[in-house]
């Protein structure tokens, strides 16, 4: 019982850190709503950079969070809502940040490292089909 | 042989790179730098009835500030920038999240530097200068552009270090009057 107890707090816990505390009044809008939930996910936190602003707890993520819903109220596309955050922040406060010069290596690097490494894995394989198979080995 | 070379080679690279990432600084270098300075007009922090806007900034080489009261490390660099106000160098505030009366406290009790503190208590002009805490020092050149931004506390060192050969680069004639005094000759 006790050991049910203490999980079902510490589940408590855990979900409470998931998102930060929103004061801000929510949209009567369910579609501006939705928007500005998917979006503050998007975004990271600048001072605590492995958080969103949806989860962040520090006072610049509130006012991010007050900046983005106010420009979404305002009727700024999640695109122009970027564009302004990047311009400010740099392309690191979008957590997928567009592809340009500077960030071919972050999205070409994954296609990159497959392609040499399927090369390495063909290239084994080839040598071991080329060596005569263990028929002789007792079973 | 190659079967010990191989795994010893990948491993000396990451260790490379892991090596070198431990002395590389992790602050995201401001995109503003280079860029015109954000615009922005505020309430004075001390008198609402007064503005405080980008336009006070035009044409000089000034410090831009931002500051509060809940900002511990904002009073350690306070008596640096009274310092520099002395000398000449105009500072202009940006007063995030904080409360009148207690700015206003803060200012009387130890020294005013500012040529003015915008008031800005939801963040927005900070947001717009792409501040994420305090205390953010910009300097701002007579033509408007952004020339460095210094996260942390403004000590001496950091001054001479940063700011100096920027003013030395940056400066016209007749823009930085306060070179001098402040270590620039």
């Amino acid at each position: 019982m006790i050991r049910l107890v203490s999980l079902l707090s510490l589940c408590f816990v855990l979900a409470s850190s998931v998102l930060a505390f929103d004061t801000e009044v929510p949209f009567d809008d369910p579609v501006l709503e939705g928007r500005y939930r998917s979006l503050i996910r998007e975004i990271r936190c600048p001072l605590c950079l492995n958080e969103s602003i949806a989860e962040s707890h520090a006072p610049v993520a509130a006012d991010l969070r007050r900046e983005v819903r106010r420009l979404i109220g305002e009727g700024t596309s999640d695109e122009e809502i970027k564009t302004f955050l990047a311009s400010r922040y740099g392309e690191s406060i979008l957590y997928r940040p567009r592809l340009s010069p500077a960030t071919w290596a972050l999205w070409g690097g994954p296609f990159v490292f497959l392609g040499v490494g399927g090369i390495v894995f063909w290239r084994i394989l080839k040598t071991r089909s080329a060596q005569p198979l263990d028929e002789d080995l007792p079973a | 042989m190659l079967r010990y070379v191989v795994p010893f080679a990948i491993f000396a690279v990451i260790g490379l790179f892991l090596w070198r990432g431990l002395k590389l600084d992790p602050t995201v270098p401001s995109p503003l730098v280079g860029k015109p300075a954000p615009t922005f007009s505020l309430p004075d922090v001390e008198d609402p009835a007064a503005t405080v806007s980008s336009t006070d900034l035009a044409g000089r080489v000034a410090l831009v500030n931002v500051w509060g009261t809940w900002c511990v490390e904002c009073r350690h660099e306070h008596a640096f920038l009274v310092e520099l106000a002395r000398a000449g160098v105009p500072i202009f505030g940006l007063n995030v999240r904080d409360d009148r009366v207690a700015a206003s406290k803060w200012l009387a009790q130890l020294g005013d530097p500012y040529v003015s503190s915008g008031f800005d208590p939801e963040g927005r002009a900070a947001i717009a200068w792409g501040a994420t805490a305090a205390p953010e020092t910009f300097l701002v050149g007579s033509d408007g552009t952004i020339l460095h931004r210094h996260i942390s506390p403004l000590t001496a060192l950091v001054w001479q270090r940063d700011f100096v050969p920027l003013l030395r680069e940056h400066c016209g004639p007749s823009d930085c009057p306060f070179l001098a005094a402040v270590g620039g000759r």
